[in-house]
């Protein structure tokens, strides 16, 4: 895209996951039967009133904290007027003027460097219900109310993303402290983290050019092809000499392609007025202040140090910190001092990652603790046992939490240590290997390989290679 | 006299001697609904059934010495815009001509609680929109006092009810005028109470900033008796406020030594009929007799009251009427494919002119490049309001107008000049936009026999002071009765 610079906004909502919906006390549930989590004031029936519950509020001014944003005290509600099957009041509930959470900022690490990406706005709306189309090609549609009312925060970023590749590494820095508040369960299958992308070009040193938002984009990885289709797009039209006109697109990732949806001639006039039902609400600087001592360390701030600090790879540094209870671990194994970081990290990103992928486990499911770490990492630096021999003691150390010691007296893994004993191995093997001996005096070097693993396969390996290399070496000598 | 033309404190005081019972109350209401309903139609639902039903239950407790309400026993009708659950609630519409809601309004409920009888729902205009209840799908009501008059609206037929004995007491909502207005023109008394006392959590939302619930009763000391079993903190309602409700009472009449009336004479010099200047005077004067005092004043931007609220009431209903889009219940046009069809021919067939007047006017009054011009101009107009009248309760304790400029007008009259419609409303909106409670108490007839009424409007939360003052003019006028024996109806 020379000459061109792709400037990128993010609207990202996310389903808070709170006990009720936000405006009835109907169970906040995903995948109840239809229309069963459902009560007047979420159904919309004449007469019924919202009431807002408190805990959206906390939940949002969590994220508010995180995303280091102004909390307005007073914040209140509107009425996004517009008509659809899904919406039964025909107006969506949500913040305007007054959003809860203001002019905040992230940091992320990204290709390589501190990415930081300012933040608008959170605002919290309530969600519509689903319609799903007859599959039998009947002209009929059917209505699934129980998502109506589930609470909603809007985060808008300002339009500071470079490229479809920061896009994603920022949704997935938003993903990770969704879950490190716990207030979201950020499964994108079920809708629970949804993205309208705005993409506009703009000239070096021009002011930004005439955007397009795309509606519809339901995976991070579908966020950063819809952004390539259209910034190319987009810059296809400059290159012809005509101009970007003001649309809204919809996605169709199967597809590869955006269509219009609305241009700006027919923009939705969304009729917005304050909510009279709800009077404005307020929360007090002391709740904001206890709510802020519930935002622990979170994953993007874990990520720089580890690179920065601990000299960790990106990669790495962003798997450990993505699993908030395997940072814990690892934070924790560090500050007890008794290995360097990487020593640590070989084994997360080695053994670790292999017995979750092949388990399906998270990190919380296995029972290592930080001593059980530690003692097998001294053990291998004291040559109680060889690295292979610690594989199979760090196995069982994931699987329940056994002294380090026990584990290896049970398995039997401890190297033997004794010099006669090695030596006595040592001779069995010369003589039971004659024909090796003399290959290796008539220079065939790679025989001595073949005794020192035959003495490793006697010893059920817990003899320590370099040291039986070295006596049989002297034995041969002799 | 017959049972049905008694007022409520008189009957529950009978019921509690047991000198009567509420079966023999319920059915002398019923058989008085035979009589008149076919000529006034005030009833969209009747509950006979359930109403007997009731009675034959509060007969059995109090038999069993149970101790009960005031209000247990006592025939009561609710306006058609209250939710009652398993029964038909309508709004007047074409659009929830079936609808059975499956809750009830928290103010119906508290009724409930205290072993009300619910005789039915009544009839209104339209989602409560109009001031003669001639915007009914069902049909207009009639003035118990002269059938070829309005009975006035939004809430005319509990007006018309409760003036004709079809029940005991009602309970209305008020938005603009619709309890005031209609008591005023049926001989009742209509309060309108302090916005949030009475929940609306089932109230039909016409206008949610301005909608109240109040009552409509035969006297002043009823309407305190109903207002205190209806106010209280709700929680299913946030604009509910949540404070200490004291019990109202008007059984005794106090002097009103030191008590302040302000009169502002430049809105009511416009009031044309002679009549109803004049009976309004006389109960300033009767006023003035027990000890008020009375001041000329003048309220700061009161020529944005009306065009301020038919902005803000408007654009609230345009958004509150949306939902009947027929998709889930109520109304839905028949042969109709697709779904913008489905909204533009289930909304053009289930609203009548009225609403369709009013959401148009509320969905351009929201539009973007209007909304800065009429809306939020209307809202900006409506809080100069409130703090100009704040202002003035500095130095009056009430303010005394007529409650409508005119008494109850022909039907048909207005129907086809929908802005000489709206100019009803004049001396009422002023206590909804503000929040402040407001009282229409019978002061009187005019020259042709109907009834003309006072509005007294109050501080917020001055309930008490209205009925004091309420029940000084009702002492000295005497209760307006319709002539019911050698009846025009």
């Amino acid at each position: 895209m020379t000459g061109y610079k792709t400037v990128i906004g993010l609207e990202t909502h996310a389903e808070l996951n709170t006990k009720t919906k936000i405006f009835c006390s109907c169970k906040n549930e995903f995948g109840s039967l239809p229309n069963t989590n459902v009560c007047p004031v979420c159904l919309g029936l004449p007469g019924a009133l919202p009431v807002l519950n408190k805990a959206v509020v906390e939940y949002a001014v969590r994220m508010g904290l995180a995303l280091n944003c102004t909390i307005n005290r007073v914040s209140s509600l509107v009425r996004k007027n517009y008509f659809y099957p899904d919406l039964p009041k025909a107006y969506q509930i949500s913040q305007s003027e007054l959003p809860l959470c203001v002019n905040g900022y992230v940091d992320f690490w990204y290709d390589g460097e501190v990415r930081r990406v300012r933040i608008n706005r959170i605002h919290i709306e309530e969600d519509a219900g689903k319609l799903i189309h007859s599959e039998t090609g009947e002209d009929v549609s059917y209505i699934d109310l129980n998502r109506c009312g589930v609470p909603l925060i809007e985060i808008v970023s300002e339009p500071d993303i470079c490229s479809s590749g920061e896009a994603v590494a920022y949704l997935k820095t938003l993903r990770s402290i969704l879950k490190y508040l716990d207030i979201c369960d950020c499964k994108m299958q079920e809708g629970s983290i949804r993205c309208d992308v705005n993409v506009s070009l703009c000239a070096q040193g021009e002011p930004l050019g005439t955007r397009c938002e795309m509606k519809n984009v339901n995976s991070f990885s579908a966020v950063g092809r819809a952004i390539e289709y259209e910034a190319a797009r987009q810059h296809q039209l400059l290159d012809k000499g005509e101009i970007v006109q003001q649309q809204t697109r919809r996605w169709d990732d199967i597809r590869g392609v955006s269509f219009v949806m609305r241009t700006k001639e027919n923009a939705e006039d969304y009729r917005y007025f304050p909510e009279p039902d709800i009077p404005p609400f307020e929360i007090s600087q002391a709740r904001i202040d206890e709510l802020a001592q519930t935002v622990p360390e979170l994953a993007n701030k874990k990520v720089i140090r580890y690179v920065t600090v601990f000299g960790i790879s990106e990669k790495e540094a962003a798997y450990i910190a993505e699993d908030m209870k395997l940072a814990q671990f690892f934070d924790d194994c560090v500050s007890s001092g008794r290995h360097t970081p990487k020593s640590y990290c070989v084994w997360i990103m080695g053994e670790l990652v292999k017995y979750l992928n092949s388990t399906a486990k998270s990190f919380e499911q296995t029972a290592l603790t930080v001593s059980g770490m530690n003692d097998m990492l001294d053990a291998v630096s004291k040559g109680v046992i060889s690295v292979s021999a610690a594989k199979r003691v760090f196995e069982v150390l994931l699987e329940k939490q056994t002294p380090v010691s026990t584990v290896i007296k049970e398995l039997g893994l401890a190297q033997i240590s004794s010099s006669e004993e090695l030596e006595r191995i040592g001779k069995q093997v010369i003589s039971q290997n004659e024909k090796s001996v003399q290959d290796y005096r008539r220079g065939k070097t790679n025989a001595l390989g073949y005794l020192v693993g035959q003495c490793m396969k006697a010893t059920n390996g817990k003899a320590d290679p370099v040291r039986m290399k070295d006596i049989i070496l002297s034995l041969l000598a002799q | 006299m017959q049972l049905y033309d008694m007022t409520l404190h008189e009957l529950s005081d009978m019921l509690a001697k047991r000198k009567i019972s509420s079966k023999e109350l319920t059915l002398s209401v019923l058989d008085r609904i035979d009589v008149t309903e076919s000529r006034l139609n005030s009833f969209i639902t009747i509950d006979r059934q359930g109403a007997l039903k009731q009675a034959e239950s509060v007969d059995f407790k109090r038999s069993k010495g149970e101790n009960l309400s005031v209000l247990a026993g006592i025939p009561i009708g609710l306006k058609d815009n209250i939710c009652t659950k398993g029964l038909r609630t309508t709004c007047a519409s074409k659009m929830l001509e079936n609808y059975v809601p499956p809750y009830s309004a928290t103010a119906a409920q508290k009724l409930s609680e205290c072993d009300a009888v619910i005789i039915g729902k009544l009839n209104m205009d339209e989602f409560a929109m109009g001031s003669s209840t001639e915007n009914s799908f069902f049909g207009v009501t009639k003035n118990p006092f002269d059938v070829t008059k309005v009975a006035g609206g939004s809430s005319g037929g509990c007006a018309a009810a409760v003036s004709s004995g079809e029940v005991i007491a009602a309970l209305g909502s008020d938005t603009g005028g619709s309890v005031r207005q209609p008591a005023s023109f049926c001989g009742a008394v209509g309060l309108k109470p302090t916005y949030g006392t009475v929940s609306r959590y089932g109230l039909v939302a016409f206008a949610s900033s301005l909608d109240q619930i109040g009552p409509i009763c035969k006297c002043v000391r009823d309407c305190a008796i109903m207002l205190s079993h209806i106010v209280g903190h709700d929680k299913h309602d946030p604009t509910s406020l949540n404070r200490g409700y004291p019990t109202f009472s008007a059984d005794t009449i106090s002097s009103l030594d030191g008590l302040r009336i302000g009169l502002p004479t430049d809105l009511y010099e416009k009031c044309t009929d002679p009549d109803v200047l004049a009976r309004f005077e006389d109960a300033v004067r009767i006023l003035e007799k027990h000890g008020a005092c009375v001041k000329h004043i003048s309220i700061e931007g009161i020529r944005f009251a009306l065009p301020a609220y038919y902005v803000i009431s408007s654009a609230e209903a345009s958004s509150n009427l949306a939902r009947f889009d027929g998709v889930r219940y109520g109304f839905r046009a028949d042969g109709i494919s697709g779904i913008n069809e489905l909204y533009t021919k289930t909304r053009s067939q289930g609203f009548g002119d009225e609403c369709k007047r009013r959401i148009l006017l509320g969905t351009f009054v929201l539009s973007e490049g209007y909304r800065d011009k009429y809306y939020k101009k209307a809202v900006t107009a409506s809080r100069l309001l409130v703090h100009s009248v704040k202002q003035q309760f500095e130095n009056v304790d009430l303010i005394a107008t007529p409650t409508c400029a005119e008494t109850a007008f022909d039907i048909g009259k207005k129907v086809s000049d929908p802005v000489q419609m709206y100019h009803s409303d004049i001396f009422t909106v002023l206590a909804n936009l503000t929040g402040m409670p407001a009282i229409s108490v019978p002061c009187g007839l005019d020259k042709d026999g109907l009834p003309v009424g006072i509005q007294l409007m109050a501080n917020s939360f001055g309930e008490q002071t209205l009925f004091d003052a309420a029940s000084v003019i009702e002492a000295c006028v005497g209760r307006i009765m319709r002539r019911c024996e050698n009846d025009r109806i």
